[in-house]
Parts: structure tokens; C-alpha cells; sequence
């Protein structure tokens, strides 16, 4: 991946794919240079023993095929810059995985082009579920949802393209004065 | 800066688009982006939005643009799936958003897919 937004754009479709019905997705850069990129979601969750074996290439829940790659490249990402992956989970309530970037090393990815990755998922399933995202860092914060929007639209789907290039334009705005400095 | 009366206005347009699609009772073309890690790596998100900008520039009513996994060939990611209704799919592979303008164009607006861009082409090389 060039983008550490690439990185979330493929790690949110474990959620999608758990069920969850709320996925609030969180950027949290702090005062030391580490950036937390975390995502929680109300999904199914995973048992210990999936737990314990998510962090393989070797694990998958697909059928088709026995490497899943998502989680093992964004942990090499973070573990690159000297940061690490944390990831909680129980069966039945869902998933939190969190991933620590120090933006101050060398081979740090950019962040990338995070409000085009949240529309790319937010089109991707318009229906369910919600999706929040909170971006904060020594410059402000903001934060975003798709259920604080739904009821501009009456039931005009989020996913026309209309609607996508507002969400689009309007969190690349809104994420400039927070995070621009690590964008690129 | 963005407002929700701007979004307001956005679903208005929409909605009038929607009423096109029901009365004309034509079938929806589907554009179909592989977005799983192979996919996304290899440059699917660009493409993906490409699309989008491209229907909403020619307000094409009838095109539905959705997303897949891993289909299993992530050498020749980022791949695209154009099918016409009645027709065969087409698939597009090593899709950048350049490419993307010309699809639109020559397969979804006038129904001939561009030969040169497809897997059928990529393989023989």
C-alpha cells in the first residue's frame, strides 16, 4: 500500500463482512508525532482462537483461497516506523483494531487521500452500515457520519454519485486543517 | 464550504435522475471494481471514483457502480467488469483512471467494448 487511507479503505472491509451495523473509524494524531488510525465496529466479533492466529497470512475466513494479507501489511506499515497493531475483539459484540504510525520516521506512508478512501467505503455499502469517522490532532478535530446525513436525503441512496462527490469534497475540507501536515 | 442545504439540493437532482431511470423502464449497465487488498494496492480506489466523476459528468442514469473481492487474478488487478444488459461481461484489467474516460465513452454510452484494454488483449501479449 502507498497510503495509510488505502490501508483503512481495506482493513474496513473486515467489518463489513462481520456484520456490523455501526463501524467508527478514528485518526487521532498526538502531540509526540504518533498517529493512531482505529476502527470499531459492532460486528460479530471473534472467537480466541481466531484471535490468536488473525495476525498470519496464513489466516483467512475466505473459502477461495488460504492468505488473507490485510492486517499482515498494515502491521509491517506501522511496525516500519516503530509503531505497532492492536486489536481487540469478542465474539458476539465486535472488533477494535488499531494501528500506531510514527509519522516523525522515515518510512512512514502518508496518511493519503483519506476523504476519497471514506467515499470509495461508504459506496461501497450505502445501506449498512453506519459509518463515523473522528479525526483529531493538536490542530482541531472533526468528525462525520453517514447517519447524520441520511435524513438530508430521504432515502436517496448515499451511494449516487452526487452524493459520494459531497462526501468527497466536503471531508477533504474538513480534514485539510486537522491532518494536513501528514496528507502527503 | 461544503453545506447539507448544498446536499439538499444534490438529492433534488438525484431524485429528478431516479424518476428518468423508472420511466424509461431500460436496464441498468453494471460496473463492477475488484476492491479487495490485491485490488485496492494495485490502484482500485482512483479507478473506482474515476467512474463515479465520469457518470455524474454525462449524468448517466442507467449505470450502476458496485464493488467485488479477490477473484483470484491480483496479478492483473485493477480489474473491472463492464456488463451491458443482454450482454456478454467485459473485463478490464490494469484499469488506470486515464482509461477510464475512453470505457465510458466507447462501451457504456455507445456499446462497443475497447478491445485493447481488455484480458483478452493482456493475455495475448
Amino acid at each position: 500500500m502507498k497510503e495509510i487511507a488505502l490501508h483503512l479503505l481495506d482493513i474496513v472491509q473486515n467489518s463489513v463482512r462481520a456484520g456490523a451495523s455501526h463501524v467508527d473509524i478514528r485518526f487521532l494524531l498526538g502531540t509526540d508525532g504518533v498517529l493512531e488510525m482505529g476502527v470499531r465496529d459492532d460486528g460479530c466479533g471473534m472467537s480466541a482462537d481466531l484471535l490468536a492466529r488473525v495476525r498470519s497470512p496464513f489466516t483467512t475466513t475466505r473459502t477461495t483461497r488460504k492468505v488473507g494479507l490485510g492486517i499482515p501489511l498494515l502491521m509491517q506499515n506501522a511496525m516500519q516506523t516503530g509503531g505497532h497493531v492492536e486489536i481487540e475483539s469478542e465474539e458476539g459484540k465486535g472488533t477494535d483494531i488499531a494501528a500506531f504510525f510514527d509519522t516523525s520516521s522515515i518510512d512512514c506512508l502518508p496518511l493519503g487521500d483519506l476523504a476519497s478512501t471514506m467515499a470509495s467505503i461508504i459506496m461501497g455499502s450505502p445501506d449498512k452500515p453506519e459509518f463515523a469517522i473522528r479525526c483529531a490532532s493538536p490542530n482541531g478535530e472533526m468528525s462525520f457520519s453517514t447517519e447524520q446525513i441520511r435524513p438530508v436525503l430521504e432515502g436517496v441512496s448515499l451511494a449516487e454519485p452526487g452524493v459520494i462527490q459531497w462526501i468527497r469534497e466536503s471531508l477533504a475540507e474538513e480534514i485539510e486543517p486537522i491532518l494536513g501536515g501528514i496528507l502527503k | 464550504m461544503k453545506t447539507l442545504a448544498e446536499l439538499e439540493a444534490i438529492r433534488k437532482a438525484t431524485l429528478s435522475r431516479i424518476n428518468l431511470r423508472t420511466d424509461e423502464k431500460s436496464e441498468t449497465t453494471r460496473v463492477v471494481i475488484g476492491m479487495a487488498t490485491c485490488g485496492i494496492a494495485a490502484g482500485a480506489r482512483p479507478v473506482m471514483l474515476s467512474f463515479m466523476d465520469e457518470v455524474e459528468k454525462r449524468q448517466l442514469a442507467h449505470v450502476q457502480i458496485s464493488q467485488t473481492g479477490c477473484i483470484g487474478m491480483c496479478r492483473l488487478e485493477p480489474m473491472v467488469d463492464v456488463i451491458l444488459p443482454g450482454k456478454e461481461k467485459v473485463t478490464y484489467v490494469h484499469v488506470k483512471p486515464e482509461m477510464v474516460p475512453r470505457i465510458v465513452a466507447e462501451h457504456i454510452v455507445n456499446g462497443r467494448p475497447v478491445e485493447e484494454y481488455t484480458i483478452g488483449a493482456a493475455e495475448k501479449k
